[in-house]
């Protein structure tokens, strides 16, 4: 953190008359200097250290209850890295426990995924330059917690040379603690106390990485009303009402970018 | 033997719902309009993920003072607001409702 800070200061921006971007995209090349592979490796791990305080316990849980459902320890183990998504092996080790048919297993998991469309679009442009196999990595590792830390950061930075290092580092973190999170609960069952609230982690780890990045009044509107959206449709199954509350937080996000004719088109510094 | 060819199955679809835009994007155009609307899917999702957290309680609405996530919360957009600070944001909040429980 503190050499990032000392790094921009020291380094005057030679780009910053008109920040260039890369040939077919609107992204702008970030200026500043750019920390080597193993800084942003470590910062991506450490941006996603508070959110695996949340995280451990719902390994643990989910572990618990995919032997609860019958599945035994191999596939209980596996599907934290075969499907590698917490809500969505929560539902189908659910609907394994009820001998529901495989089709209905597999729309459900597609549907309680579905918001992570929003998250490849939206990474999309910052990884277009990466070769395949990056790409399908960092694809298979974009959860919701891996995401929140590396699209914040890809937007505060810019494209750099390493970036792809942080959103590693962040996924990688995720993925281990996930991993061996499931295999604790699997063995030792939900053994974390139900009322320690370590839950809360996550929508306060969420809390400080979103609110510094409202500093335009489409951003504001877009957050208060996905936020207003979600808590109204929370009632809607399979994370549906998450993705409605994204869609119409963009759409109201993007509305008041128009209103404002495009005024809070530059990025947020 | 069928829970594996599932969780294969379900592992490929997550897979390619993940890869999807990542792999499509430079090959196919995308129009200005949708590239506007993207700069807004990190604060509509997450806070999409945050709010129901402090305003919901089993499920319910309960927008009172006694609720001690609304309170943690509270504080912690507050503190997030003014110093900027992820660390100390998730110190304030988890302090406040740690100490809300205790009393």
């Amino acid at each position: 953190m503190t050499d990032r800070t000392t790094a921009r200061q020291a380094e005057p921006d030679p780009t910053h008359a008109a920040p260039p971007t890369l040939p077919g995209r609107s992204i702008p090349v970030s200026g500043v200097a750019v920390p080597g592979r193993a800084a942003a490796f470590r910062a991506g791990l450490r941006a996603e250290l508070p959110l695996l305080i949340g995280v451990a316990p719902f390994g643990l849980i989910y572990g618990a209850l995919a032997m609860d459902a019958g599945l035994g320890r191999a596939a209980s183990q596996l599907m934290s890295s075969i499907v590698f998504a917490g809500s969505a092996q929560f539902v189908a080790a659910d609907l394994f426990a009820d001998g529901a048919p495989a089709l209905v297993i597999l729309l459900t998991v597609a549907v309680v995924n579905l918001r992570h469309l929003l998250y490849s679009a939206s990474m999309a442009p910052y990884l277009a330059h990466l070769p395949l196999r990056w790409k399908i990595g960092l694809s298979y590792l974009l959860t919701d917690e891996a995401y929140a830390p590396s699209i914040l950061e890809l937007e505060r930075r810019g494209m750099t040379a390493t970036s792809h290092w942080f959103v590693l580092g962040a996924g990688l973190g995720l993925w281990t603690t996930w991993q061996t999170s499931t295999a604790l609960g699997i063995w030792l069952g939900a053994a974390i106390p139900a009322s320690w609230p370590l839950d809360f982690a996550l929508p306060i780890t969420f809390i400080g990485m979103v609110v510094p990045t409202l500093v335009t009044a489409p951003l504001v509107a877009a957050a208060a009303s996905a936020g207003v959206v979600a808590t109204l449709a929370h009632g809607l199954p399979f994370k549906l009402g998450l993705v409605l509350a994204a869609v119409s937080g963009i759409a109201a996000g993007t509305m008041a970018d128009r209103a404002s004719g495009g005024k809070a088109e530059g990025a947020p510094a | 033997m069928t829970v594996w060819l599932v969780l294969i199955a379900a592992g490929l679809i997550t897979f390619g719902i993940r890869f999807a835009l990542i792999f499509l994007f430079g090959r196919v155009a995308i129009p200005p309009l949708v590239q506007r609307a993207l700069r807004y899917v990190p604060p509509a999702v997450l806070s999409a993920m945050i709010v129901p957290e402090l305003l919901l309680r089993d499920g319910v609405a309960a927008v009172t003072p006694d609720n001690p996530r609304l309170l943690a919360g509270l504080v912690a957009i507050a503190v997030a607001a003014t110093s900027k600070n992820t660390l100390l944001t998730i110190l304030a909040g988890m302090a406040t409702l740690a100490l809300i429980i205790q009393l």
